[in-house]
């Protein structure tokens, strides 16, 4: 038994990093650029010709990352926005709107229960109803996707109330 | 299937006369009585030897005639370990006994024949195994029919596997009535066969013996595809109906679901979230060539083919909501076949390709509706529980098998169609995707059993139960895969 709570202890782990890469990939880019930049304001013998790159890609993930959180969580068997994630929908469309150019993905997620095909159905209707917040906040469609993962990509491992709560989500996603 | 768990349970047996399936655990308990049962049917036993009167007849000591049984149960249990999966509950079952001796060469070759036919026939729920693993019997032995009818088989089945020169092997085999007093022989075939094949072999020997004896076609050497979950790594399988001989498909860090086979069992439909949103592929089974059937904005799911192989149904969510479309298997424009404000998914064709059944939130929670293939009037098909999804229509279009949410537990349910009779078939409680055999009488289905995901199949009525064997880590979304062309 604890052998499997490890092993899920470990699943939640890997779960959290896979999709912390996913959302860090800008930054991950930009690290070639970096180093060019820091020799060039830092170095005491820093060269007449060098040049102070700005990363307009880092400016960008500054302001996701001051958009706060990016989970809008679901009561059981509904995809109804509540208001107290309405704060979190309005930072990020002011954010996708700043951007005209910038994508993003809205990921409906469930808990386990049910079947798979039900439940990405489900998570559809999650990842709509963000969007259509968003919508009605003058993000262009063009600009969100809403797309789900039903209850293949749970949050939390483990079949309790708490883990359940933290899978029926919705992630904004930026790409 | 752990080692100590093999070790352990002969002792019992040794040191217990009474049979009782609690003894055993649950998981595999009816096929250790099986395995018992066969022991009990041997000839002391039935002649009504007592271990007690065998060491006086041979002198040996009734310890060191228990240590002999024991290994005796050991050694059958270790050899028949993998094939023995099977349940069986409920009772006025009719099944037609049937002895399997062990073939010529099982002992050298790299499958065994005579074990495999016998789980392949014990699962069908049609078969009961008189026991012959004890008896090496060819397809050219001289036969004695009434001692095979004295131990209450009214069939037996005799064989050879024979390494050739060229590194095949030539599995024979023939089929006796022992009814008759002098036996009668039903006929027998050879299958010279690559050693890859040799497990092919003797589900195409299980499909004669089946057609032979219950008039219909036999499903052993048909393929289950399924997908397992282990270390964030997902692996779309082809396997035996049995779960055995397993090949991978498609190996992926991100989740695959819903495998569908083609009418022809050459390609598998599915959905896989490698580019971080649900997209339908269609893939060669044989080549491994895939293409992209559906991949619009939104979600892309619940693929299933059209009987005429040409048509997909798929779930978009390209204009918004999850509605179902259907599109042409070569790509193509997908067109909308009908219309709701909330879900509509999961469609499932009838085997005459006129009508599609599918689950829909229409009504305020998930139930089974059904429409023209071509689209239409909607009609509702479930009216029980709160909560049915996952329809299946048997191939003669007489049954659904779907999933019914009954107390919180998701229970594997059928239908008669013609009646609306609904029954409840299994014990578990997280029952998932239903899938058909081709001959209608089996119904695969993924559950959890201690836990841990498992591929069932059962009969229509429930009484017979079959683990299947297969891999490690999670095992889910099972789809049984139409009749190969011999």
């Amino acid at each position: 038994m604890r052998r499997i709570l490890l092993v899920a202890g470990v699943a939640a782990l890997m779960a959290g990093c896979g999709s912390s890469v996913k959302l860090d990939n800008v930054p991950v880019e930009d690290k070639s650029g970096t180093p060019t930049s820091q020799s060039g304001v830092d170095g005491q013998n820093a060269a007449k010709s060098a040049v102070t790159g700005i990363d307009l890609n880092k400016a960008g993930q500054d302001a996701i990352n001051a958009a706060g959180p990016r989970v809008v969580y679901f009561d059981y068997d509904s995809f109804v926005v509540k208001p107290e994630y309405q704060a979190i929908i309005e930072a990020h469309s002011r954010v996708i709107k700043a951007d005209k150019n910038r994508k993003v993905a809205i990921e409906g997620h469930t808990d386990e229960r049910g079947g798979r095909e039900y439940n990405l159905a489900l998570g559809q209707k999650r990842a709509e109803a963000v969007r259509k917040a968003m919508g009605l906040l003058g993000v262009a469609d063009g600009q969100i996707e809403a797309v789900s993962f039903g209850k293949e990509k749970p949050a939390a491992q483990g079949s309790d109330e708490a883990a359940l709560a933290r899978n029926r989500r919705a992630e904004i996603s930026y790409r | 299937m752990s080692p100590d768990r093999i070790l352990n349970w002969p002792i019992i047996v040794c040191s217990s006369t009474r049979l009782t399936t609690d003894m055993f655990g649950a998981e595999y308990g009816w096929s250790r009585v099986t395995l018992l049962l066969n022991w009990f049917q041997s000839d002391f036993y039935q002649r009504g030897f007592s271990v007690k009167m065998i060491s006086r007849l041979s002198h040996l000591s009734v310890r060191n005639l228990k240590r002999m049984l024991m290994g005796v149960v050991l050694v059958s249990s270790l050899s028949a370990w993998a094939q023995f999966r099977v349940e069986v509950s409920g009772v006025g079952l009719t099944q037609l006994p049937i002895a399997i001796a062990t073939f010529r060469g099982d002992d050298t070759a790299p499958q065994k024949i005579a074990a495999i036919i016998r789980a392949d026939l014990e699962r069908s729920g049609q078969f009961r195994n008189i026991d012959a693993t004890t008896s090496v019997i060819d397809e050219v032995a001289r036969l004695d029919a009434s001692v095979w009818r004295q131990k209450g088989a009214d069939s037996l089945v005799t064989g050879s596997v024979t390494r050739l020169v060229d590194g095949r092997y030539d599995v024979r085999f023939r089929l006796w009535d022992v009814v008759k007093a002098q036996g009668q022989d039903l006929g027998g075939q050879s299958f010279p066969v690559p050693q890859g094949d040799l497990r092919l072999a003797a589900h195409r020997i299980s499909d004669i013996i089946y057609e032979k004896l219950t008039g219909e076609k036999g499903i052993f050497s048909t393929r289950v595809a399924y997908i397992t979950k282990a270390a964030q790594r997902y692996n779309l399988w082809v396997a035996d109906s049995d779960g055995e001989n397993a090949q991978t498909a498609l190996t992926s860090p991100e989740p695959i679901i819903s495998p569908a086979w083609s009418p022809s069992g050459a390609q598998l439909a599915y959905v896989s979230f490698e580019s971080r949103k649900p997209v339908v592929y269609a893939h060669d089974v044989a080549s491994g060539k895939r293409r992209l059937i559906a991949n619009f904005r939104g979600s892309n799911s619940a693929p299933v083919w059209a009987p005429d192989g040409r048509t997909l149904a798929v779930t978009l969510s390209r204009d918004g909501g999850s509605q179902l479309y259907t599109i042409d298997a070569n790509g193509g424009e997908p067109r909308r076949l009908i219309q709701s404000s909330g879900i509509d998914t999961e469609p499932a064709y009838s085997p005459d390709g006129k009508t599609i059944f599918f689950v829909s939130d229409r009504g305020g929670a998930p139930q089974i509706y059904k429409t023209a293939a071509a689209g239409g009037n909607v009609e509702r098909v479930t009216f029980t529980g709160g909560y049915n999804i996952s329809p299946a229509i048997s191939p003669d279009g007489r049954w659904l098998a779907y999933i019914s949410r009954v107390n919180g537990a998701f229970k594997l349910h059928v239908m008669e169609l013609g009646t609306g009779l609904t029954a409840a078939i299994t014990d578990t409680t997280a029952d998932e995707s239903p899938s058909f055999a081709p001959n209608g009488r089996l119904i695969v289905y993924a559950t959890q059993q201690q836990g841990k995901e498992a591929l069932m199949t059962t009969t229509l009525d429930g009484k017979i139960k079959a683990r299947l064997g297969g891999q490690g880590g999670d095992i889910r979304e099972p789809d049984w895969g139409p009749f190969q062309k011999p």
